[in-house]
């Protein structure tokens, strides 16, 4: 050992070397591309095989819409501009544009009014998609539905304000009997609410006051329910029915993980009938049945028809997808509310419902998106939503018959455009609701 | 020690209906049928009303009556005199028939791209993450409407396979793609079945199907027992030649013995003639339903992949077990537990969706019993009844299926 001293060793290295680059085909751009696109002969195979399908695709489509005609009256106008070359005729979107929205039948001097309702809609929904915002933004919220309601089907005003004062004393009622009794406070709210509407439609404007132009009639100019369409209803009725049948749903799934055996079996039994049958026999049963179980001589709007069927069919799915949420809850919760002493009542709005709720978020968001993407099913019954304009008034038109493609993207894209946005906002919500340490 | 006594034993109050939670579930449950039992009244009561004063009943007679149109896609036998149950029986068909072909093409699409979403290739995993998004996130009626329109608006009538210099042409000679359908090759068992005939063919395909089955059986236990060899003395005996001639030989036997041929399809007139022809309709929903349903399926696949940990990767890989058999023997039936509820949820969902075929004009049960029958006859409350118990039907089944999978499946932990 007493060989390899020190003073044995010839040379000894005093300074470090200098870092070399690395190869050139280790490091920066052509690293990546050979590990992710070029690793091994599969690889390399699957990789040409997906730029061969975009440049399919791309060549099929780039020339379609960057050569697309978005100015011509009609279908041969813009056939002739476009002189035998491929492109789109987008001109039928910039044509049809109001029809697309709102439908072949809104008064067109009134689009104003769907619209401000609409804009209306996100800073309504900010404050309850976002937490940070003040909570005094909820008030609001709170009176948007009678707005919306107001601004698009017009009316007298005496209408939304009645329905109004009627949550407003039934959450008074509500607000002063809950110490007392959850049960009580709930059913004397629901009272008093029906006691102001009974009496609010008793004095409410007759035709006659109306016409005479009382302080009650003064109104916005009304449009029945039938003249609504285009994407307009898709986005009331995905809107009305999320927003319905989420209490419904947390109702039903409650009553589905309840100990009385006869309110868990029918909320079992409705909640799998609907669950069983697809929506549009739900619709048709909206569309032509439904009728059939109100009082004789009671119209009842399609439109409300729809709206019940839709928000039943989703409550029963957030149901499900709410019940997943309570049973992922650790039994412990449910005994550490028991041992403080909270009721039922209180146990689950305090302890369990927030934490079922922030589990179950992100299916409610696919149910919601689900939902919002069903609306265009209510062309079968012959409603005119976007899908149903398309089919029926536009591509029946003379000056548009046979724009296929144009149109159908359009409505892809608007879906596309929205449904994309909630999946997005639910996985930030996710991020940002996560309490757990990953 | 303490001695226990029970509370004591008040009179019993009125009050304690709804204060002593002895009797208040039992309170609450009585209100609730009370409820119930009054609204289930007064929706009875408007519908008699409603029915007395439009001068309709509730009558299933109409079953019977001929039903008065014709459908052209059609499994069994049927012209417009047959009654409406059995135009009902064509749709209830119709919709199982493109219930299970967009099942098993969904799978495939689903399985591929859940997969090809995890791979190492930067270029595919992003193209089937947009595939996914943009199926997802757009309404499976628009995408049934879109490729009916690829099917009638693209592809060329009949008219246009004439001719000397046709402008189209049918593919490798045997098949037309026209706006009317794909004509396909009909096969045929002459020696045997003598006549041809959807019937004869059905029962020739019968045959081979059993025999089939036969071969499975067989190639089973081919393998258990060269299990039971490997496991007795540590070497797997060569099986693949054996299980090769097991799976082959008997259906091409078959086939050599019925005489298998296939009809050409050919233009005579305005339309092709012969073979099978798979209508527009069919083939929309079809392949509509099957490329929305499979975007789901991916990322139910993606999911169940990703839940098996790493470290059963790792631990295989330790053990020394080829990536292909980790995948196959570790990961997969590990990933399986996690894929098959939801996988069956969207077989239910393509059942469920495969309603919307009313929109293209495929003759499924909601477009026959729901729709045409409905309309002709006006008896709106029992056509919809049924619809719904047919259903209804298929879903319990299938959920009961699910149900005793689950269990079965169940990780056993304690």
């Amino acid at each position: 050992m007493s060989d390899v001293s020190a003073n044995a060793v010839g040379f000894v290295r005093t300074e470090t070397v200098p870092q070399s680059a690395p190869p050139s085909n280790a490091a920066g751009p052509a690293k990546w591309v050979k590990d992710n696109l070029f690793a091994g002969v599969g690889n390399s195979i699957l990789t040409i095989l997906a730029f061969i399908a975009i440049y399919l695709i791309l060549a099929k489509i780039m020339p379609w819409i960057l050569n697309g005609v978005w100015d011509a009256p009609t279908l041969s106008a813009c056939r002739e501009v476009l002189d035998g070359a491929t492109g789109g005729c987008f001109a039928v979107i910039s044509e049809r544009w109001n029809q697309l929205l709102f439908g072949f039948k809104y008064p067109s001097d009134l689009y104003w009014r769907p619209a401000l309702a609409f804009a209306m809609l996100f800073l309504a929904a900010a404050p309850v998609l976002f937490f940070d915002l003040p909570r005094k933004l909820l008030v609001f919220t709170g009176l948007y539905p009678f707005i919306a309601f107001w601004l698009i089907w017009g009316g007298p005003v005496y209408y939304p304000i009645m329905a109004l004062v009627g949550f407003v004393v039934a959450f008074k009622v509500f607000e002063r009997l809950e110490k007392q009794n959850f049960a009580l406070a709930l059913g004397a709210g629901v009272l008093g609410a029906a006691i102001v509407w009974y009496l609010g439609t008793m004095i409410g404007p007759d035709d006659a006051a109306r016409k005479a132009g009382s302080l009650f009639a003064a109104g916005l100019e009304p449009v029945p329910s039938r003249d609504l369409g285009g994407f307009m209803l898709n986005m009331m009725l995905g809107v009305t029915c999320v927003s319905l049948s989420l209490p419904l749903g947390i109702a039903l799934a409650l009553g589905r993980q309840s100990s009385m055996p006869f309110i868990k079996y029918i909320c079992v039994i409705f909640i799998e009938f609907i669950r069983g049958v697809p929506l549009i026999t739900l619709l048709f049963v909206a569309s032509v049945m439904l009728s059939y179980f109100f009082p004789p001589g009671t119209g009842v709007d399609l439109f409300i028809r729809v709206v019940i069927m839709i928000t039943l069919f989703s409550a029963a799915y957030i149901a499900e997808v709410i019940r997943g949420g309570l049973a992922a809850l650790p039994k412990g919760q449910y005994e550490a509310a028991d041992s403080l002493g909270l009721n039922y009542a209180q146990a689950t709005r305090l302890i369990i419902l927030p934490q079922a709720l922030k589990i179950s978020i992100p299916g409610i968001v696919n149910i919601a998106v689900g939902l919002f993407k069903d609306t265009t099913l209510v062309s079968v019954i012959s409603m005119f939503d976007i899908v149903g304009m398309i089919r029926g008034p536009i591509l029946a038109s003379t000056d548009w018959n046979g724009v296929y493609w144009e149109l159908f993207s359009f409505a892809a894209v608007l879906f596309f455009v929205v449904c994309y946005g909630i999946s997005q906002y639910s996985q930030w919500l996710e991020r940002r609701l996560a309490t757990d340490h990953r | 020690m303490t001695i226990m006594t029970d509370p004591p034993k008040g009179a019993f109050r009125l009050s304690m209906l709804l204060n002593d939670t002895r009797y208040r579930s039992l309170t609450l449950q009585v209100i609730a049928a009370i409820v119930l039992a009054l609204a289930i009244f007064y929706l009875a009561n408007n519908v008699v009303s409603n029915l007395t004063r439009l001068g309709l009943n509730i009558n299933f007679a109409f079953l019977g009556a001929p039903a008065g149109y014709d459908i052209n896609q059609r499994l069994i036998e049927y012209t417009s005199q047959s009654t409406n149950l059995r135009a009902a029986f064509v749709g209830i068909l119709n919709t199982l028939l493109v219930a299970f072909l967009a099942c098993i093409m969904a799978t495939i699409f689903g399985v591929l791209a859940g997969v090809l979403r995890l791979s190492n290739n930067w270029l595919v995993s992003k193209l089937m993450a947009f595939y996914v998004e943009i199926f997802r996130n757009i309404p499976v009626l628009i995408w049934i409407l879109i490729i009916f329109g690829i099917m009638t608006v693209v592809l060329p009538g009949p008219r246009a396979f004439r001719g000397e210099d046709a402008e189209a042409s049918m593919f490798l000679g045997i098949s037309a793609f026209t706006n009317r359908g794909v004509y396909l090759p009909g096969p045929e068992f002459s020696r045997i079945f003598g006549e041809t005939g959807i019937l004869s063919a059905g029962i020739g395909w019968l045959v081979a199907l059993a025999v089939l089955v036969g071969s499975f059986f067989g190639a089973r236990t081919v393998n258990k027992r060269a299990t039971r060899i490997q496991e007795a003395t540590g070497v797997r005996p060569a099986t693949m030649l054996t299980n090769l001639a097991i799976w082959f030989l008997p259906i091409i036997a078959f086939f050599i013995i019925t005489g298998l041929s296939f009809e050409i399809p050919e233009l005579k007139g305005f339309n092709f003639k012969g073979g099978i022809k798979v209508g527009a309709p069919l083939i929309a929903i079809w392949f509509a339903l099957s490329i929305y349903t499979g975007a789901f399926i991916a990322e139910n696949v993606r999911a169940g992949i990703q839940a098996v940990s790493k470290g059963q990767t790792e631990a295989a890989g330790a053990l020394g077990i080829r990536p292909g058999r980790i995948m196959s023997l570790i990961v997969l039936p590990q990933a399986m537990r996690v894929i098959i509820p939801p996988l069956i949820s969207q077989y239910l969902n393509i059942t469920k969706n495969s309603s919307l075929a009313i929109l293209v004009g495929y003759a499924d049960v909601t477009a026959t019993l729901g729709g045409i029958t409905l309309n002709q006859t006006g008896r709106a409350i029992e056509c919809i009844v049924l619809l719904m118990l047919f259903y209804l039907i298929i879903s319990l089944s299938i959920s009961a299926v699910v149900n005793v999978y689950n269990n079965t499946i169940k990780l056993k932990e304690r």
